[in-house]
C-alpha cells in the first residue's frame, strides 16, 4: 500500500511498494543538512582574479617549482586556452566564467612553511578537529576507542590551495614510503615526480585535466617502494573555504612492484550561495604485483534544495596497471556537489591484472551526476568488475556513464558489470549509458542491470535455508555493500554506513 | 546555426547526384521540410555520437559502390509458401508485372508516386511526419535524405482485419543501383496487418517505413535483408502506437557488407505495446548496426528489444539501444538485450544499450552480454556423438532462439530457423 512521507523540502512522496522507508528516510535525511557547511574565519592570501599565463607562473612561483615544471604548466595553459568544455555529459549548468574566480588561495598564516604540525595555524588545526580529521599523530580516529589495536592513519590535509600539513611522515619514512603534498615532492622528491607526473592522465587529456595541468596548487604524493606494505592507510582531506575559489588538487600515487597502499580521501566545503569549482586529478601507477586500493567519499556542499549553490565537482581519476598482477580497486561514495562529473578509470595493461569499481552515487534536490568507469583491458586474462548503485530523489538526476573495452590482444579477459539505479519520487531521473566494446572472442562481457543476476551459488545457499528470493537477494546485496563501505575511514564510517540500509527492491537500472 | 564547410560539401555532393523526384502539393511540401531538415543537420560523420561505431562513408558518397548481384536459388524465396499480397520492387522501381492485384479486402494499397499527385491525401498526415517527431533527440539524417529524395514506395491505409500480409519484395539487378523507398503504413483503431519485407533491393538501399498504429491496432512486421550479397543499406522504421495497440517486429539479417537499421518507437497511447527483435548473423566483410529507440510517453506500456548477432571471420556487430521514460510514463516495462556470440578471435561488437529514465513506478532492465561459444557444451555435444560442426550450429540456433521467438507466425519462425540452419552450415565450417 502506498505511504506519504513528508521530505524535507515539505513535498510528499508517495514509498511505493518495494523500497522499504528507511531507504527514504535516509535519503532524505541528508538532504538539506549539510554537516560541513561552516566557515573557517581565517585571514587568506589570494592571487588576483582570474587565469592567464601570468597567474600559472605566480602559482608555480609560490611551490617553488623548477622550470621544467613551469614550462609544463605553460604548454598545458596554452593547450586549453584552446580547447572546448565538454558537453556530452547529462548535466545542466550555466556557462562557468573561467575568469571570474581565484586559482589561488591560502591561509596568510601558511606564508611562512611550519616545520612541523605544532607550528600550524591553531585555527586551522581547529577545523580539521571539527571536521573530525586527526592531525595529531596521537589522536586515535574517532570509534575506534576500545580496539585492541588501534588503526593508524595517515592525514594530508589540504585546506584551499595548500597542504597545511601531513602525519606520521616519519613513521612512514622509516618504511621507505614516500607521502607528502606534491609540491613538496616536486622540491624533495623531483625525479620520482618528472618520471611518473603526466603519465597517467596527460596534460592533453581533456579539458578540465588541462585545466588542472595548467594551474594544480597541491595535493598529494604517494610513492610505496618494492614489496612494502603501506603500514598504515593514508588519507587526503580536501576542505575548500575561500570564497570563488576553485581547487586544482593533484594527486599521483606509485606503488613500485609487490607493494600494497590504502588511500583515502574525503572532502567538504563551505555552504555559499555561488558555485565553486573543483577540477581535480589523480593519477595512480601500479607496478607489477603491486596493489592499490583507493576510497572517496566526496562530500563536496550540494548546494540547497533549490539547486542554489554547490560545487562544480570535474574530475579526472585514472589508475594504470603497468605491470603483470596489478590490481585497483576504487570505490565511491558520492553524496555532495552540485555538478560531479567523474569517471574514475583503469587501464589494464599488466597480463592478469585486475580493476574493480564500487560505486554509490546519492544525488539529491537539484543535484547533477554524471559518474561511472572506465575498464579498459589491454593485458591477457586482465579482469574487471563495476558495480555501481545510483540513487535519485528531488529533482536530481543521476547518470551513470560507463566504458568497458576489451582490446583484440586482451585475450581471455572477463568483466562483469552491474549497474542499478533507484528512483524515489517522481521528480528525478536516473539514465545508465554503458559503452561496451568487445574485439577479442575469449573475453566474456556481461552488462546486467536486473537484481536477478546476484551471485548465484550465495543465493541458492540462502534459499535452501528458507528464506524467499528478495529476502535472499536483499541480504547479498547487503552484505557486499557492508564490505565496500568498511574499507572506508572511520571518519566517513558514521556517514556511509547509513548507506547500507539502502535496499536494492524496486531498482531499475 | 549554419554547417561547417566540409558538412556543407559533402551534403551538396551527395544531394546533386541524386536523380529528380516529381510530386507536387502535400508531397512537394512535405520534401521541401525534409530537405530543409537536413541541410541543418548535415549527413552524418565518425564523430556524432549515434556514428561511433558505424563508419557512415559508403552511404554518405555521391555514387552507390558496387554490390555485385548473389544468387540466392539455391533455396526457396522467403515467404514462398505463404498467401499473400506480392509487390516487386527492382531496384528500387515498383515493378507491376511481376506483383500482384494490390486488391485486399479491408486495405488499399497505393503508389506513393501516384498518390503525390493528388492534392489531398490521407498520407499527408502520416509523410515525414514521424520521421520528423524521430529527429529529436538524436538526428537521422539519411531519414530526412528519404524523405526528400524517395522515388517510389507504397502507401497503405488499413480499416480492418487483413485477410493476408502484403509482402514487399525488394529484387537487386544492377551493380550499382541506388534505392530509395519510403512507405507509409496507417492503421485504423482495431485494424490489423503483417508486412513482410525481403531481398536485398539494391547496390545501395535507404528505407524509410513509417507506422501510424491506432487504439487497439496491430501491425507485424517480418524482415529478411537477403544474403549473402554485398549490398549496403540504411533502413529506419518511425511508429507511434496509439493505447493498447501492439507493435512487433523482427529482422534477419544475413550478411550484407553494411547494415544500418534504426527504430524509433513512440509508445503514445495506455497499455501499448512494442516488441522489436533482430537476428543477424555475419562471415567476414559484414557491419551490421542495429540502434534502437524506443519511447514511453504514456502509462502501463510494454516494450522489448531482444537482438542477437552471431559473427565469424571478422564480422562486426553493433547495437545502441535506448529506453526513454518520459515524466509520468508509470508502470513502464521495459526489456532489452542484445547478445553476440562470436566465433572467433577476429569479430568485433559494439554495445551501447543505455536507460533514461524520469518516472519511478517502472520495471526497465538491460542486459548485454558477448563471447565465444560455450565450450562445455560443445564438448557435451560431442561426447553424445554429435559432431563438432552440428554441435555448434545447434548452439548458435539456441543462442538465437529469444530473438526468432518473437516472430508470432509459428509457419514464418520455423521457415526463419531453417534458414539459418542452411546459412550456419555454409559458413560455420570453423572451430
Amino acid at each position: 500500500m502506498p505511504m506519504t512521507a513528508a521530505l524535507d523540502t515539505s513535498e510528499a512522496v508517495e514509498i511505493r511498494e518495494g523500497v522499504d522507508r528507511e531507504t527514504i528516510e535516509t535519503v532524505q535525511a541528508m538532504a538539506g543538512k549539510y554537516k560541513y557547511g561552516w566557515e573557517t574565519e581565517i585571514e587568506t592570501e589570494y592571487a588576483p582574479k582570474g587565469l592567464n599565463e601570468d597567474i600559472v607562473r605566480l602559482i608555480s612561483e609560490k611551490n617553488g617549482e623548477p622550470d621544467w615544471l613551469l614550462d609544463w604548466r605553460l604548454a598545458a595553459y596554452r593547450r586549453w586556452v584552446r580547447m572546448e568544455e565538454p558537453r556530452w555529459a547529462m548535466l545542466n549548468y550555466p556557462e562557468i566564467d573561467y575568469q571570474d574566480q581565484y586559482y589561488y588561495a591560502k591561509p596568510k598564516s601558511m606564508a611562512q612553511k611550519p616545520k612541523s604540525l605544532d607550528e600550524v595555524d591553531p585555527k586551522l588545526l581547529a577545523t580539521y578537529a571539527k571536521l573530525g580529521i586527526p592531525l595529531k599523530e596521537q589522536m586515535l580516529l574517532a570509534g575506534v576507542e576500545g580496539e585492541a589495536e588501534p588503526r593508524k592513519v595517515a592525514v594530508d590535509a589540504v585546506f584551499d590551495s595548500v597542504s597545511v600539513g601531513t602525519t606520521f611522515k616519519a613513521e612512514l619514512a622509516k618504511a621507505g614510503v614516500i607521502f607528502c603534498s606534491i609540491s613538496e615532492a616536486v622540491r624533495e622528491h623531483p625525479e620520482l615526480v618528472k618520471q611518473y607526473l603526466g603519465s597517467v592522465v596527460p596534460p592533453t587529456d581533456n579539458f578540465f585535466a588541462t585545466l588542472n595541468s595548467a594551474v594544480f596548487s597541491d595535493g598529494s604524493f604517494v610513492y610505496i617502494p618494492k614489496g612494502v606494505r603501506c603500514p598504515m592507510e593514508l588519507s587526503t582531506y580536501f576542505r575548500i573555504n575561500a570564497e570563488n575559489t576553485g581547487q586544482f588538487e593533484r594527486t599521483l600515487i606509485v606503488a613500485d612492484e609487490g607493494s600494497y597502499v590504502s588511500y583515502l580521501e574525503g572532502c567538504t566545503a563551505p555552504k555559499r550561495d555561488t558555485n565553486q569549482l573543483h577540477a581535480a586529478v589523480v593519477e595512480i601507477v601500479i607496478l607489477k604485483d603491486a596493489e592499490v586500493k583507493y576510497s572517496t567519499v566526496q562530500n563536496w556542499y550540494p548546494g540547497d534544495e533549490n539547486g542554489v549553490g554547490g560545487i562544480y565537482n570535474f574530475v579526472t581519476k585514472r589508475a594504470d596497471c603497468r605491470g603483470d598482477r596489478a590490481k585497483v580497486m576504487w570505490t565511491q561514495v558520492e553524496t555532495g556537489s552540485a555538478i560531479t562529473w567523474k569517471y574514475p578509470s583503469c587501464i589494464l595493461r599488466g597480463d592478469d591484472s585486475q580493476g574493480e569499481f564500487y560505486s554509490i552515487a546519492i544525488a539529491n534536490n537539484a543535484q547533477q551526476a554524471d559518474t561511472g568507469t572506465k575498464m579498459v583491458h589491454l593485458g591477457k586474462r586482465t579482469k574487471s568488475r563495476i558495480v555501481s548503485k545510483g540513487i535519485s530523489a528531488g529533482r536530481a538526476q543521476n547518470t551513470y556513464r560507463g566504458l568497458v573495452s576489451m582490446h583484440p590482444k586482451a585475450r581471455d579477459s572477463r568483466n562483469y558489470t552491474q549497474c542499478d539505479s533507484l528512483l524515489i519520487g517522481d521528480k528525478c531521473g536516473a539514465h545508465t549509458v554503458p559503452y561496451i566494446e568487445v574485439r577479442n572472442n575469449s573475453s566474456r562481457v556481461e552488462h546486467e542491470a536486473t537484481t536477478s543476476k546476484v551471485d548465484d551459488d550465495q543465493l541458492f545457499y540462502c534459499r535452501s535455508r528458507g528464506m524467499d528470493e528478495e529476502e535472499a537477494v536483499a541480504l547479498v546485496v547487503n552484505g557486499f555493500c557492508k564490505e565496500v563501505l568498511q574499507a572506508l575511514p572511520m571518519e566517513f564510517a558514521m556517514e556511509a554506513q547509513s548507506l547500507v540500509a539502502i535496499s536494492l527492491e524496486g531498482s531499475v537500472g | 546555426m549554419a554547417l561547417p564547410k566540409a558538412k556543407e560539401d559533402a551534403l551538396a555532393a551527395r544531394l546533386a547526384a541524386l536523380p529528380a523526384v516529381e510530386g507536387k502539393g502535400w508531397l512537394a511540401a512535405a520534401r521541401s521540410e525534409a530537405l530543409a531538415r537536413l541541410s541543418a543537420m548535415g549527413l552524418p560523420g565518425r564523430r556524432d555520437e549515434y556514428w561511433r561505431y558505424t563508419d557512415p562513408a559508403s552511404l554518405n558518397a555521391p555514387e552507390a559502390p558496387v554490390a555485385r548481384r548473389f544468387d540466392a536459388s539455391d533455396e526457396a524465396a522467403p515467404f514462398d509458401g505463404i498467401d499473400r499480397v506480392r509487390l516487386v520492387f527492382v531496384d528500387g522501381v515498383f515493378d507491376a508485372a511481376a506483383s500482384d492485384d494490390p486488391a485486399l479486402a479491408g486495405v488499399t494499397i497505393e503508389r506513393l508516386a501516384e498518390a503525390g499527385r493528388r492534392d489531398i491525401h490521407w498520407a499527408q498526415g502520416l509523410y515525414g511526419v514521424l520521421e520528423a517527431r524521430g529527429q529529436t533527440p538524436v538526428a537521422r539524417p539519411f531519414a530526412a535524405l528519404n524523405t526528400g529524395f524517395a522515388s517510389d514506395g507504397v502507401l497503405i491505409h488499413v480499416t480492418g482485419r487483413a485477410a493476408k500480409p502484403v509482402s514487399l519484395v525488394y529484387v537487386h539487378e544492377a551493380e550499382t543501383s541506388d534505392a530509395i523507398l519510403h512507405h507509409c503504413v496507417k492503421l485504423d483503431p482495431g485494424a490489423e496487418l503483417t508486412l513482410l519485407e525481403n531481398g536485398p533491393a539494391a547496390a545501395r538501399f535507404s528505407k524509410v517505413l513509417e507506422v501510424e498504429v491506432a487504439e487497439g491496432a496491430r501491425f507485424h512486421h517480418i524482415r529478411l535483408q537477403g544474403r549473402d550479397h554485398e549490398r549496403r543499406a540504411v533502413t529506419h522504421i518511425f511508429a507511434r502506437l496509439g493505447a493498447g495497440a501492439e507493435f512487433r517486429s523482427f529482422t534477419l539479417t544475413a550478411n550484407g557488407r553494411l547494415t544500418r537499421n534504426e527504430a524509433v518507437v513512440e509508445l503514445a497511447g495506455a497499455e501499448a505495446r512494442a516488441h522489436v527483435a533482430g537476428a543477424a548473423v555475419g562471415d567476414g566483410d559484414f557491419h551490421h548496426d542495429d540502434t534502437v529507440f524506443i519511447t514511453h510517453a504514456a502509462e502501463a506500456c510494454e516494450s522489448r528489444q531482444v537482438f542477437k548477432k552471431v559473427l565469424m571471420n571478422g564480422a562486426v556487430g553493433v547495437f545502441q539501444g535506448k529506453i526513454l521514460v518520459k515524466p509520468g510514463a508509470q508502470k513502464t516495462d521495459g526489456y532489452q538485450i542484445s547478445q553476440s556470440l562470436l566465433l572467433d578471435e577476429d569479430s568485433q561488437f559494439l554495445a551501447k544499450p543505455e536507460l533514461e529514465i524520469y518516472a519511478d513506478d517502472v520495471k526497465c532492465s538491460h542486459g548485454s552480454t558477448s563471447g565465444a561459444i560455450d565450450e562445455t557444451a560443445l564438448f557435451y555435444l560431442q561426447s553424445r556423438g554429435v559432431p563438432r560442426r552440428t554441435a555448434q550450429a545447434l548452439l548458435v540456433l539456441a543462442f538465437l532462439a529469444e530473438a526468432i521467438d518473437e516472430v508470432a507466425d509459428e509457419t514464418i519462425a520455423e521457415d526463419i530457423r531453417a534458414r539459418l540452419e542452411r546459412w550456419l552450415a555454409r559458413h560455420g565450417s570453423r572451430g
